[in-house]
């Protein structure tokens, strides 16, 4: 089935995010690129993990799952896995992508399944009341005063072995809007950080600096996004601006194309390789 | 001589040991023999143990033989072949008497007691061969003159089963082979009574270990997904599913973690495809909280657990049963699951096919507990019937006109369920407590009313499956209750209660959890003491029995890393 207003992948559930919340604006720009990209809602299965931007499967109209936090990634490989025609997209926060979750994401992202990561990044844990984060970096309210460097998630993602690596923000949605319509249309494993800041508990993620909230479009008519090296020394620039835009994208064999993906749905039709293997344990 | 050696039961079967160090082609050896015994029409049960180690340390390899179904591994030695001393000096008190030890010559061994002594000069011959590691097949040249075993199905065998290793390799195998067959026919007197049984002309018999068996009942049941990390003893069920799965329509993935496994599983079973995984102890105990998940959920999972000995590392290759704490038990919150677990390796067939009805019947996680020694044992069953297998899939959701209710309240608990891909199906399947739409609530009676529709599933469960099995007299004094693997030992030592006519019963339960407590106290009511057997230090089926029947068991449980034998029942006095 084919929507054609974005007010149509929204549930009837009214959002329960705080007011001035990131994600709420995320929620709208998936909402219209999943309109644009003309994706069936039956046919997509939206998996998250848990905490605040995690809810987000329960406003969005189609199949969905909220795991355990940490968890989302490996669920969504798994129901990718079993009916590779599903679209899929993984979506949650920084804490379940880069703290409970990070050794998925290592794993995962590198074996380049057909998935994409909305990763909604606000710095803190929310739910709790707003203790730090990987991304929160050094002298983030309530952090320990342990000197530590925040986690770069963009360097992360490229490092991995992601095929589409873009940061977004939801103060730039036209822009947001059209980086999910590409990590979409993407193959291969793509991944986008989204800037969400926290507005009632005032956290964001280091990588937005308060005194320079303005984030700067990536120009890609300059940026060699298929180069890797260019990718990470962009992402790890230190000038105290935020960078939005595909950093990098490179076209490789997904997991899939690894894999048989020939799935047969029912169990019957497999009796002759059956009695073969049988065969092959006869003493 | 130890007192359970005076008892022998039954003479028709014949317990073989080759026992040496690793490296020294034990394993196979053991396992040609195994194969070429059961072409024979014979049963076989033969179990294999060795040091952690990839090479070196003790290694020993079992083969129980008899024209009779075997029950256990046995506790007595009717046949040692020792390759170095110490593979004597570790056996020397299990031997029955008259049983026949072949050695090399070349060891300091001194020969005592009851034993029949070989010695043949395994080291000379191998040495003249050019190879030194040929004195495995020396000794089975040697085995099958004295026991009178057909030299020509043992060629065979050797030939199949060396056969990837080349064709020099076969023909050196061979020739020690028929080394040691001509030096036991030129300068062996047999001077022992053992003899290879008759066949029991059990010609439609497969040959497999319990951990295959497992991938085997995964496949008969429809599996379609199995995501696994590797983990001793439970890896070779992967390492089976990976040569076979895929080429059936199924797919096999290897992961990095044992939580990715069970998160695979359970994604894979939401869009539709049965899955299951397997681990041992230190992986159920991670997977907890995605157990919990899909019980939540209400997702169809198989989780398999082979159980090894002791907590955390513990003893990573031996047998011991106490995971079913963590496998009933295990995990925070009230979560619904079901265990059943596998006492021999036709029921690793079985169960596991059973272990997936239950799972897509009830919407529930399902963990089958296996132990490392059923892992490894190669047992012959009868050759499955397909056209009989039973699989049971989950209920579907039917389109309609009102909006889908993926958790609507129904009398057995049991929700209609989507498929994604399905128009007017969509739902969240989620963690959180919910309505039956799937928002989330945390009313009082919201979360009463779940938790309840959630167990409400688990009450059909004993009812629905075949009655538990009960041997020995309607009547009797002593009933014994056992699971797993320790099964088999409990139904030897009943054939010898019932030789000395002694009025035992026993039950043989396969459903642990939920508790098939009908079953159990309908037991109870028939003995005057009900005795529960199994490998571990709490007592944890007992205690199980205490916390939800009126039974108050005696507990006869040991907890060695070794499995309980017959004699360590039946040889108990008090009872």
């Amino acid at each position: 089935m084919i929507i054609n207003e974005p007010a149509a992948y929204r549930t009837e559930r009214p959002v329960t995010w705080c007011p001035g919340c990131g994600d709420v604006r995320v929620l709208e720009a998936l909402c219209h690129a999943l309109t644009r990209s003309g994706v069936d809602p039956a046919g997509t299965v939206l998996v998250t993990g848990s905490g605040c931007s995690s809810m987000i499967g329960f406003f969005v109209n189609s199949y969905a799952i909220h795991g355990p936090y940490g968890r989302a990634l490996p669920i969504a490989l798994g129901v990718k896995l079993a009916n590779p025609s599903l679209t899929v997209i993984v979506a949650g926060g920084d804490g379940d992508a880069y703290a409970a979750g990070a050794g998925h994401l290592i794993h995962l992202a590198r074996k380049n399944p057909d998935l994409t990561y909305l990763i909604m990044d606000n710095g803190c844990y929310g739910l709790t009341k707003g203790q730090p984060s990987p991304t929160a970096g050094n002298g983030a309210a309530g952090a320990t005063a342990v000197d530590h460097e925040a986690l770069n998630p963009v360097a992360l993602l490229i490092a991995t072995g992601a095929t589409f690596v873009a940061q977004g923000s939801s103060d730039d949605s036209e822009l947001l809007t059209r980086l999910m319509q590409e990590a979409l249309h993407h193959r291969g494993f793509s991944a986008i950080n989204i800037i969400s800041p926290c507005a009632v508990l005032g956290r964001q993620p280091s990588t937005r600096p308060p005194d320079a909230p303005e984030s700067v479009r990536i120009d890609p008519a300059t940026h060699p996004s298929h180069d890797r090296m260019a990718a990470l020394q962009l992402a790890t620039v230190r000038d105290g601006r935020t960078r939005v835009g595909v950093f990098y994208r490179e076209e490789r064999n997904t997991l899939h194309s690894g894999l048989d993906v020939t799935l047969k749905r029912d169990g019957y039709d497999d009796l002759i390789s059956l009695e073969r293997i049988m065969n092959g344990m006869k003493p | 001589m130890p007192p359970f050696l005076q008892t022998v039961p039954d003479r028709a079967d014949l317990l073989i040991r080759i026992a040496g160090e690793g490296g020294q082609g034990i394993m196979t050896v053991g396992e040609i023999l195994s194969r070429a015994v059961a072409r024979s029409g014979l049963h076989v049960l033969a179990d294999s143990t060795f040091a952690s180690d990839i090479k070196g340390g003790d290694a020993l390899f079992q083969l129980r033989v008899s024209p009779h179904p075997i029950l256990s591994q046995g506790d007595r030695v009717d046949i040692l072949v020792a390759l170095n001393e110490n593979g004597y000096r570790s056996n020397e008190t299990g031997l029955a008497p008259g049983c026949m030890v072949i050695y090399d010559d070349g060891m300091a061994l001194k020969e005592s007691g009851e034993a029949i002594f070989y010695p043949v000069p395994m080291g000379r011959i191998s040495g003249e061969l050019g190879s030194p590691v040929s004195k495995n097949m020396i000794a089975l040249g040697v085995l099958a003159r004295l026991l009178s075993i057909s030299a020509d199905p043992l060629r065979q065998v050797i030939g199949q089963s060396l056969a990837a290793k080349g064709a020099s390799v076969v023909q050196m195998n061979v020739k020690a082979f028929d080394e040691g067959l001509a030096y036991g026919q030129d300068h062996v007197v047999k001077r022992d009574p053992h003899l290879l049984p008759v066949g029991a002309g059990e010609n439609n018999q497969l040959l497999l270990s319990g951990n295959e068996a497992i991938g085997l009942g995964a496949m008969m049941a429809g599996c379609r997904v199995y995501p696994y990390c590797p983990i001793t003893p439970a890896t070779t069920i992967g390492d089976w599913l990976s040569d076979h799965l895929p080429g059936a329509g199924g797919q096999v993935i290897m992961t990095d973690d044992a939580i990715e496994s069970a998160a695979l599983a359970i994604g894979a079973s939401y869009a539709g495809a049965k899955a299951m995984t397997g681990t041992s102890g230190p992986g159920l105990d991670v997977m907890q909280e995605l157990i919990g998940f899909a019980g939540m959920a209400e997702l169809p999972v198989v989780i398999v657990d082979v159980q090894r000995g002791g907590p955390s590392q513990g003893l990573a290759t031996k047998h011991e049963q106490s995971d079913l704490f963590s496998a009933a038990l295990g995990g925070h919150g009230d979560s619904p699951r079901i265990v059943v677990a596998a006492a021999d390796v036709n029921d690793c067939v079985g169960l596991t096919i059973e272990a997936f009805n239950l799972a897509e019947r009830y919407q529930v996680p399902v963990i089958v507990l296996s132990d490392a020694s059923l892992s490894r044992r190669r047992q012959t069953i009868p050759r499955p019937d397909l056209a009989h297998v039973r699989r049971v899939g989950r209920t579907p959701h039917e389109p309609s006109e009102s909006s889908y209710l993926r958790y609507r309240l129904t009398a057995d608990g049991i929700s209609p369920m989507s498929v994604p891909g399905q128009p007017g199906g969509e739902y969240i399947a989620t963690g959180v407590e919910h309505t039956e739409s799937g928002s989330p609530t945390d009313l009082p009676r919201d979360h009463e009313t779940m938790t309840k529709k959630r167990y409400k599933k688990l009450s059909a469960v004993e009812e629905g499956l075949p009655p538990v099995e009960r041997e020995g007299a309607a009547r009797a004094e002593i009933g014994f209750i056992s699971w797993g693997t320790t099964q088999g030992a409990v139904r030897e030592a009943m054939q010898r209660f019932r030789q000395i006519g002694l009025p035992a019963a026993a039950l043989y339960p396969k459903l642990l959890w939920p508790l098939p407590v009908k079953a159990l106290e309908t037991f109870a009511a028939s003995v005057n003491k009900v005795i529960v057997v199994e490998a571990n230090k709490q007592g944890q089926l007992a205690m199980l029995i205490r916390a939800q029947t009126k039974i108050r068991p005696g507990l006869i449980h040991l907890y060695t890393g070794v499995p309980i034998s017959p004699w360590e029942i039946f040889g108990r006095e008090d009872f």
